[in-house]
């Protein structure tokens, strides 16, 4: 299978990116590190006629540190999001997702930004930038404005990127020494989450001090858990305390019913993944 | 058509490709190299890994354009002068293939994998090789054949 017809357009900067985004306008679309649309195009699904090349932006690649902020370029690619030190120091959580998206391959050119802006509720990148509150800086036309993650995701495949804007770098506040870990629950190695939990906890001795958790597939966005986060604080990490807290952790959701799994079945998994998050986020 | 030039296998080579050609096509259509695989051509199954600037890819999941300016190698650059690879030798020397099909594009991602990893465990290994699948399910001697290549199993 091959795409439609396209006319292929590779800007070296922004303002070139954003000036073929507003000649082409609904006719063109973005291409990041291409691992989710060339799929697409391949299948007809979607035949834009222009199609715009973000790889060849350098200024859209690489992390660096601001203060208390990560900044993540969105042209960063997965596979030097999960090598990078300073996210597997203050915000552990990116790390120990960002391995389990996808498979090897898909993790050399698939990036941050691209696999945050599609939006699929099941990426595994959405539900730990939202319990991180990250922040979505988005260039258009008239310079760049940013959006909280809460703001972020609105629907399916949908987020607050407007139609003449892309979204250029995600700044993830730092959570140093929070412990993190991802659990995700698949019948294949490299697919899609059927559910996965993002936790990350700050411990004061053997107490939960703070938890933040995100869902993902759990909805038509990422989501956190709230209700969990909640219950965690002033818990020790036990597997009593932690399982009862996890209790709550399909409060709010609208989880999707497929071949994988009734909605049912996925209320029951996030109550058991996240009992397992936190208490591996939770270990020193 | 857009002109683009890379380095394949060693060798430089340019053509007038349209945009919409996947890097798959171009290394097999224009170029001849049979070697890599078309599989699933759904991104699944890695049967048409190859690397580029060093680093596996799936390439029906990358356009010839975006390797423009880029280096290219498919199974068909591994061998040097006659001597096989030493993961090729070790595929062979473990039977690490029934129908083969699966092979070229196991072999790459193997080699990828230990690039990064030279001592990896088996788990890591299977790990490495998630984005591969073997329809014959042979994965038992694939597994061998790498930590072989390796240089002997670390559990």
């Amino acid at each position: 299978m091959i795409p439609a017809q396209f006319e292929y357009l590779a800007p070296t900067t922004v303002e070139e990116a954003l000036s073929a985004l507003a000649q082409h306008g609904d006719d063109a679309k973005i291409m990041a590190g291409g691992q989710s649309l060339l799929p697409v195009m391949r299948m007809r699904l979607n035949a834009p006629d222009y199609v715009i090349d973000l790889g060849g932006i350098d200024s859209l690649r690489g992390i660096r540190e601001e203060g208390d902020t990560i900044v993540v370029g969105a042209m960063t690619r997965h596979v030097d999001v999960g090598n990078d030190p300073l996210l597997a120091e203050h915000a552990a959580l990116i790390s120990r997702a960002v391995v389990h998206l996808a498979d090897p391959q898909v993790r050399h050119r698939g990036t941050f930004g691209g696999a945050l802006a599609h939006a699929d509720p099941a990426g595994d990148l959405g539900g730990p930038a939202l319990a991180l509150g990250a922040q979505f800086v988005v260039t258009g036309p008239g310079g760049s404005r940013t959006v909280a993650a809460d703001d972020f995701f609105e629907d399916l495949f949908t987020t607050a990127v407007g139609d003449d804007e892309i979204l250029t770098e995600v700044r993830i506040p730092k959570h140093t020494g929070w412990g993190a870990h991802y659990e995700k629950f698949v019948r294949v190695a490299h697919q899609w989450s059927i559910v996965a939990v993002g936790a990350t906890v700050r411990m004061d001795g053997g107490t939960i001090a703070e938890a933040r958790i995100g869902l993902t597939n759990m909805g038509s966005t990422p989501l956190r858990a709230r209700a969990v986060e909640d219950a965690l604080v002033g818990q020790p990490a036990t597997e009593d305390a932690v399982g009862e807290a996890a209790q709550s952790a399909a409060e709010g959701t609208n989880p999707p019913s497929d071949l994988n799994g009734d909605a049912d079945y996925r209320r029951h998994l996030a109550t058991v993944l996240t009992r397992r998050a936190v208490l591996a986020a939770a270990q020193p | 058509m857009t002109r683009i030039e890379m380095t394949v296998d060693g060798a430089r080579v340019s053509d007038d490709v349209e945009p919409r050609m996947l890097l798959v096509h171009y290394l097999r259509e224009k170029l001849g190299k049979t070697g890599t695989l078309v599989g699933c051509d759904t991104s699944n199954c890695g049967a048409c890994t190859v690397h580029l600037d060093g680093h596996s890819v799936k390439s029906c999941n990358v356009l010839a354009v975006q390797a423009a300016g880029h280096e290219v190698t498919t199974i068909e650059g591994l061998a040097q002068g006659g001597d096989l690879h030493p993961v090729q030798e070790a595929f062979h020397d473990c039977h690490a293939l029934q129908c083969g099909y699966c092979t070229p594009g196991m072999i790459m991602q193997s080699v990828d994998l230990l690039n990064d990893n030279p001592h990896p465990t088996e788990e890591e290994v299977r790990l490495g090789l998630e984005g591969n699948l073997c329809r014959c399910t042979g994965y038992h001697n694939i597994v061998k054949a790498v930590l072989q290549a390796a240089g002997g199993a670390s559990s």
